[in-house]
């Protein structure tokens, strides 16, 4: 739709130069019998992957991309089972918090995006005082909310702590959001908002190269 | 010679440990010419159970139409039906049953009958791209029930979602009749280049016979004789339990991957490509040397175990999950396993193709067996003449007019209480438990009609419905067997697709009761009418019998899944009313309708407490109603449609008014019987609401019109939708805000 170019690689890649941008996918990484992603951190790409990141090139993971992401330590906190302890797929609202990233600078702040999520663990879990430096720092980039904009409790799918849906790294480089933009990026399957991710990034990539 | 064949005594239990009758097991050593080994028992046994050989079911399945421009496989032939959808490319798809398994152990039974079906699928070279479901179990209120139907769900959900295939649709209703023996019906559907079609199929002496994917363990050894196939398996369920297979679904996504990876690049590697399923290697070996017309030599040695000790009887008759055997070209074989293996996937050679016409088993170069393959798929097949079930006479001739009326009164407060039957209401509870939208395709999501997928990379989409009410086939085997059939049609219909081919699930009782015969009967001579009708061949499908508590047989069963095609998708239909101001007609029929619509109603089971009376059916209205929804819809006529089935015009216009979030005023008085009128369920009727710009240019209702004449079809203005939050239909009056409390009250 975004008429930009993607590469599927393989698990045991090992070597990411030549690419502006990675973005881990949703999926059930080695089935995620044990806590999910805990096993595809130690897939060959993703020491790669962490040195990519490091650099400061931008990296997004989306779904179980976001908890590959936390277990590999590019991300702060864990995804833990939803609190219903079901699976869950429906559309959900996000508003845009804070947070300088090139994956959504494009967004204005408090702009609600209607995006689906589908998730048996995307419950975000982490110590308060993480959740404390993470709001300081401006970290949190999506929170679930309702259609009108407002963070409260029943727009919560999963059982979030503070809502949170989506953060960021301290450079502002790798993103981690539970909820699918590439599931909301046409009007036939149900709403283009998740555009706005790639919009935003594929902005910043134009602007960084002129 | 035979060394190892030593015999074993064969007495009864030797022959109900695998299914077979004294009869049956004579005319084995009639046709052998000699007693069978132990471990040819145990494959004929299963090769000869109704599960894998249909020995009940075969000659009434001949009675089905099959061919059709569009059918690319002969039915039964492969593992499942393809159907030519342009452009190159095909659908493939089947619905099959785990109901048993499922009963014993809901979570495991459930996933691994998801695991099967979609396996089904990726043998004919198709990559998966949707999962249905059809689900019955008894009254949820009880809580056995409710651990079966949340175990079911999880189950489902766990594997399909891991797999990464969509699920997007299915039913779940409830009825006593499925008290401890609930219905799992998984239909799974698969895109495929045409030309890159596969065959189960083994050819070519000296090819080798590959074992792919998961170690062979003890699990599930006896499924099809003995669980799927036995008169009274309830009886065995605790014994049963570890006939019950552990599914393992990341497995299944790396064979997914690799065999689709396998026909859609390397296709000239391969002769044919099998799934284990019931009766493990034993069914898929036999099959595929059926197909082939030529034998096969195993060495069970080179089968990768899970476990230490196990017999030969034991390795052929695993029916452990995440397991596909290919048939290579010798030349190829190298290149077979590189791929494989990449995948991080056992690929075994287990034998090779022999130009001989039997099938020879060695475990450590001894011989265990010697199957010849004619017998082993030409198993004894039964004709009965059924008897109509005695207690039909009396339900039949119930006439629902010698009940009172409803009163208008209490018109609104029966309408809340049918949208809060479990049978009518919301079951957003379970499908938000399933991943609907992965690969990005699904267009109309679980909640409307039918479901619709875009074909990426095309403009054309498909409709897909699971569909069949069990209590109209009780009351009456033939109308509901056609009633299955009509309904699946109509709702795809909705969608704005048409209707091209079923595969079906045939869930009944034992079929050597002969009034359980009759209904089996009876309902594939009703599809089999339906399908003429529409020309919607049956593809492909499964059977599924001795479904049955305490000696009562479930609801004759007979789910249909139905394929429609949209040329282009962009033109679908959805259920709810999504603007407001539109005219809302009624298609298919008049408001007034007689009290014997009440028949086999939910309605009539919720207010009377009674499941009786006499179900109708009338084919080429049906059909002519169809073609009108789709003609309307080539014009642009249409805002939205919607199938009346359970519950009523009252309930199929409130669903239409919670899924578009818009109110309804109806502008025509209800005449002749209230009860029928609001909540009878007359065949053949569809609401639709009439494309606002239609209505601007005042030409969208008189062109509905011209074109319901010329069709033949009735038509009658109910109303028009509103952006009020209300509901207001005869003498209904209710909040839109009440409604949903109803309908989402099960949730």
């Amino acid at each position: 739709v975004l008429e930009q170019q993607a590469d599927i690689l393989w698990h045991r890649t090992t070597d990411l130069s030549g690419y502006d941008a990675v973005v881990l996918p949703g999926g059930f990484s080695y089935g995620d019998y044990l806590r999910c992603g805990a096993i595809a951190r130690f897939s060959p790409v993703m020491d790669e992957v962490v040195r990519f990141a490091e650099a400061g090139k931008p990296v997004i993971g989306i779904c179980n991309g976001f908890q590959v992401l936390c277990e590999s330590g590019l991300l702060p906190g864990v995804l833990i089972r939803n609190q219903s302890l079901q699976f869950r797929c429906e559309w959900t609202h996000l508003r845009r918090e804070g947070g300088a990233t090139p994956w959504a600078n494009a967004i204005p702040g408090g702009a609600v995006l209607h995006v689906p999520i589908s998730h048996g663990e995307g419950n975000y879990f982490a110590e308060p005082e993480t959740l404390d430096r993470l709001e300081q720092e401006g970290r949190v980039v999506f929170r679930y909310c309702d259609a009108s904009g407002t963070v409260t409790a029943e727009a919560n799918p999963n059982g979030s702590l503070r809502n949170i849906a989506g953060i960021i790294n301290q450079r502002g480089n790798v993103l981690g959001m539970m909820p699918h933009p590439e599931r909301a990026g046409e009007d036939l399957v149900g709403g283009v908002d998740g555009n706005r991710i790639w919009e935003s990034f594929i902005r910043e990539a134009l602007t960084t190269t002129a | 010679m035979r060394l190892y064949a030593f015999l074993m005594p064969v007495d009864q239990e030797a022959l109900d440990a695998v299914a077979l009758s004294r009869p049956e097991y004579d005319l084995l050593v009639e046709q052998l010419g000699r007693e069978p080994t132990e471990v040819e028992l145990g494959m004929f046994g299963s090769l000869w159970s109704e599960h894998c050989g249909y020995k009940n079911s075969k000659p009434l399945l001949s009675l089905f139409p099959t061919s059709g421009e569009r059918v690319l496989t002969k039915v039964g032939a492969e593992n499942a039906g393809a159907i030519d959808i342009g452009d190159g490319l095909c659908i493939v798809m089947k619905v099959e049953s785990h109901n048993h398994p499922s009963a014993i152990e809901p979570f495991q039974g459930a996933a691994t009958g998801v695991g099967g079906i979609v396996r089904d699928i990726f043998a004919m070279g198709a990559y998966p791209i949707a999962i249905l479901d059809s689900l019955r179990f008894g009254p949820p209120a009880d809580p056995t029930n409710r651990y079966l139907l949340e175990g079911v769900v999880g189950g489902i959900g766990s594997y399909g979602n891991c797999l990464g295939i969509p699920n997007v649709g299915g039913e779940v209703l409830f009825a006593e009749s499925y008290n401890g023996n609930p219905l799992v019906n998984a239909m799974c559907v698969g895109l495929a280049r045409t030309d890159h079609l596969l065959s189960a199929r083994a050819s070519g002496a000296g090819n080798p016979l590959l074992l792919v994917g998961a170690d062979t363990g003890r699990d599930g050894i006896h499924g099809a004789s003995g669980l799927a196939s036995r008169t009274d398996p309830e009886a065995r369920f605790e014994e049963m339990r570890p006939a019950v297979q552990v599914g393992n679904p990341f497995m299944e996504k790396l064979l997914m991957e690799a065999c689709y990876e396998l026909a859609s690049e390397h296709r000239d590697w391969i002769v044919g490509l099998q799934d284990l399923g019931a009766a493990g290697l034993t069914s898929s070996v036999v099959e595929c040397c059926a197909k082939g017309g030529s034998g096969a030599i195993l060495e069970l040695a080179k089968v990768p175990r899970r476990e230490h000790g196990m017999t030969p009887y034991e390795v052929m008759l695993s029916e452990s999950q995440e397991r596909m055997l290919v048939i290579a070209r010798r030349e190829h074989a190298d290149d077979v396993t590189e791929l494989f293996r990449r995948w991080e996937l056992h690929c075994e050679e287990i034998g090779q193709v022999t130009d001989g016409d039997e099938v020879v088993i060695l475990d450590d170069g001894r011989e265990f067996a010697r199957v010849p393959v004619e017998i082993a798929t030409e198993p004894p097949q039964y004709r009965r003449n059924g008897t109509r079930p005695a207690e039909l006479a009396e339900l039949n001739a119930f006439d629902p007019a010698s009940l009172p009326d409803l009163q208008p009164a209490d018109a609104t407060a029966a309408l809340l209480r049918l949208l809060a039957r479990p049978n009518i209401a919301s079951k957003r509870f379970v499908y938000r438990q399933y991943d609907q939208q992965v690969l990005a395709n699904t267009i109309v999501t679980p909640g409307g009609d039918a479901a619709v997928l875009r074909i990426a990379g095309t403009n054309r989409g498909i409709a897909l419905k699971t569909d069949c009410n069990g209590r109209l086939a009780y009351l009456d085997p033939f109308a509901g067997g056609a009633i299955a059939v009509a309904e699946a049609a109509r709702n795809v219909v909705c969608t704005g697709a048409l209707p091209v081919a079923v595969t079906d699930c045939l869930n009944f009782g034992n079929p050597e009761k002969l009034d359980v015969y009759y209904t089996l009967e009876q309902c594939i001579r009703g599809i089999a009418a339906a399908c003429e009708e529409f020309s919607t061949p049956v593809v492909s499908g499964n059977v599924s019998l001795y479904n049955e508590t305490g000696g009562r047989p479930v609801y004759p069963t007979p789910v249909v899944g139905m394929l429609g095609l949209i040329d282009d998708v962009s033109r679908h239909l959805r259920a709810g009313f999504e603007r407001p101001g539109c005219e809302v007609w009624l298609l298919g029929a008049t408001l007034e309708q007689p009290a014997s619509t009440l028949g086999g109603s939910e309605y009539l089971e919720t207010e009377h407490g009674l499941v009786a009376g006499l179900p109708a059916v009338d084919l080429s209205a049906e059909h002519r109603l169809h073609r009108l929804v789709l003609r309307a819809n080539e014009e642009g006529l249409l805002e939205s449609a919607h199938d009346c089935s359970d519950g009523g015009l009252a309930v199929t216009i409130a669903e239409s008014c919670l899924l578009g979030d818009h109110g309804f005023r109806s502008e025509t008085g209800v005449e002749g019987r209230l009860d029928a009128a609001l909540f009878g369920e007359a065949q053949g009727r569809i609401v639709v609401s009439l494309a606002a710009d239609g209505f601007r240019q005042g030409g969208g209702s008189a062109r509905l019109q011209d074109l319901a004449r010329e069709l033949g079809v009735p038509v009658v203005r109910l109303g028009r939708t509103t952006a009020e939050g209300t509901f207001e239909f005869g003498p209904i009056r209710a909040s839109l805000v009440e409604l949903k409390e109803a309908y989402e009250a099960f949730l």
